[in-house]
């Protein structure tokens, strides 16, 4: 299953400025587990250990934040869009 | 001359010079600006202070520009205001108003964040600026980028209040409603500043923008007589506000312009959005976002980004926090424009219903100095009171009628809320 996942720009270092990435995986945590062994050192600034996201990052499923879904746990179907953002703006 | 050493990480404390950048790149933390305070000691003063002018930029040397103020230069300065008649209306011995709804040019306190944030964005080359708001940043960017002469884009949640919109949309900027809420906004507003290269003054220039919401608190200080006041009850939306008060406070502090006298502060929400009150009550420092749903439109922010900087805040001074039901809101709305004679929106509805049930609860103290932050006119929000108001009559212009109505009024006998009830 092919999915898009949009890379914001402070890590866009990591993709060679890539911003959207086609990836396969059936949850949230399997895609950016896949995203992690892609690309060196994506691993560390998305997650504080396995399984937790670092307090700042947010993912996004169809516009719908995941923590609203089920987290890492939030299943991904063929054609989703998933969108990494950094939780600090606004206010 | 500025005493700003450059940008440094909350979290892993990475460095990085001052420019259009509010994370980190490393681990997506906050950037916040870092000051030499030691070259500031003797130096920065009372005495300096005080010779200054009396607006924002009064406290130029702890804000984060290089250059001369280009926006703001009548802002700030607003009223701490003894509310004498609330004091006796609710049984304390020392409550003050922080009145920011007559700040200017726009009538919130967001005139100080723009300040800062134009003139950076100036300072750093851009000729555009914009903003993610629940309305209140949008009039004051607006304002600001127009004396300015600065482009302006300006992004709000579709369904805001009509004085929120007009009040942007007379300065001329370009509006933009979104189908959404704010934290979709905010999240649009994101890859905005990401593709188009503007100054966003509340994303990628936040680390600048959000050191202006420490005027708030420095003026509380002075206009007190460089004191602290006890508890300071100040509302949360995005969290920007209560931790630059702490701030505030605490360089006042260091510098030994006040006495540390453990000044306490207090998150106030509103029932219908309260996710960082929930993580206080909690004793968590996980923020669960929350879908908004209340009638204080300004501080429905349901993914609060600096939300985990208010609990340290709250928890690191001994404060706690309240929230209050849209009923209480208006209820408090109405007894500060009663009590007080100031109108406020209903986010300062919010600051003061949940300061009375602070007090009420005993987590204030009667008998110690208050301060409420009001951080919002009620001129712009007229939609809340509207139907919790007595709608005046109609007669014709004769004495008998006006009689017959002052009769009514007499047998009525109306509570009167304030002095002397």
């Amino acid at each position: 299953m092919a999915v898009k996942v949009r890379i914001p720009t402070p890590l866009r270092t990591l993709t060679n400025g890539v911003d959207i990435v086609e990836l396969q995986g059936s949850t949230v945590g399997g895609l950016l587990n896949e995203l992690s062994g892609k690309f060196e050192g994506m691993d560390k600034r998305l997650f504080k250990q396995p399984g937790e996201l670092n307090r700042f990052v947010n993912v996004y499923v169809n516009d719908e934040d995941i923590r609203f879904l089920e987290n890492l746990e939030t299943p991904i179907k063929d054609g989703d869009d998933v969108s990494i953002v950094p939780a600090i703006a606004g206010g | 001359m500025s005493y700003v050493v450059g940008l440094r990480c909350r979290e892993c404390h990475k460095q990085y010079p001052q420019k259009g950048v509010h994370v980190c790149e490393v681990c997506f933390g906050p950037l916040e600006v870092e000051y030499d305070y030691e070259a500031m000691k003797g130096k920065v003063t009372r005495e300096s202070i005080a010779a200054r002018e009396r607006n924002l930029w009064r406290y130029r040397d702890l804000l984060p520009v290089d250059t001369e103020p280009r926006a703001g230069l009548n802002s700030g300065w607003t009223p701490l205001k003894r509310a004498r008649n609330l004091e006796k209306h609710l049984g304390v011995k020392e409550l003050y108003i922080k009145d920011d709804s007559a700040n200017y040019p726009t009538w919130s306190y967001k005139e100080r964040v723009v300040s800062v944030a134009i003139t950076k964005a100036i300072e750093l080359g851009y000729d555009t600026v914009g903003c993610a708001s629940t309305g209140n940043l949008a009039n004051s960017v607006a304002a600001h980028a127009a004396q300015a002469g600065l482009k302006a884009f300006v992004m709000i949640p579709h369904d805001l209040e009509q004085g929120k919109v007009l009040g942007s949309l007379i300065f001329g900027p370009t509006m933009v409603r979104i189908q959404g809420n704010y934290d979709d906004v905010n999240r649009l507003c994101s890859e905005i500043a990401d593709k188009y290269g503007w100054a966003i003054v509340n994303v990628n220039l936040r680390p600048f923008y959000t050191e202006g919401a420490k005027t708030f608190g420095f003026e509380i200080a002075e206009q007190y007589g460089w004191k602290l006041p006890q508890h300071t009850v100040v509302p949360t939306a995005g969290g920007t506000i209560l931790p630059k008060v702490y701030k505030a406070y605490h360089e006042l502090i260091k510098l030994g312009l006040v006495e540390d006298n453990g000044p306490k502060i207090y998150s106030a929400q509103a029932r219908g959005c309260n996710p960082v009150v929930d993580a206080i009550r909690a004793g968590r420092d996980l923020i669960k976002p929350v879908k908004p749903k209340t009638i204080a439109k300004s501080i429905a922010i349901g993914n609060p980004a600096d939300g985990f900087y208010v609990v340290q805040a709250v928890k690191q001074s001994g404060g706690w926090g309240e929230d209050a039901t849209d009923e209480e809101i208006v209820e408090a709305i109405k007894l500060l424009a009663r009590t007080e004679g100031i109108w406020t929106e209903p986010a300062g509805g919010t600051t003061l219903a949940c300061t009375i049930k602070l007090i009420e609860s005993g987590r204030i103290p009667r008998d110690e100095s208050i301060c409420v932050s009001i951080t919002g006119n009620g001129l712009k929000t007229v939609e809340v009171v509207q139907g919790h108001l007595e709608p005046p009559p109609s007669i014709p212009a004769k004495l008998e009628a006006f009689d017959a109505v002052v009769n009514g009024v007499r047998k009525a006998e109306p509570v009167t809320v304030g002095a002397g009830a």
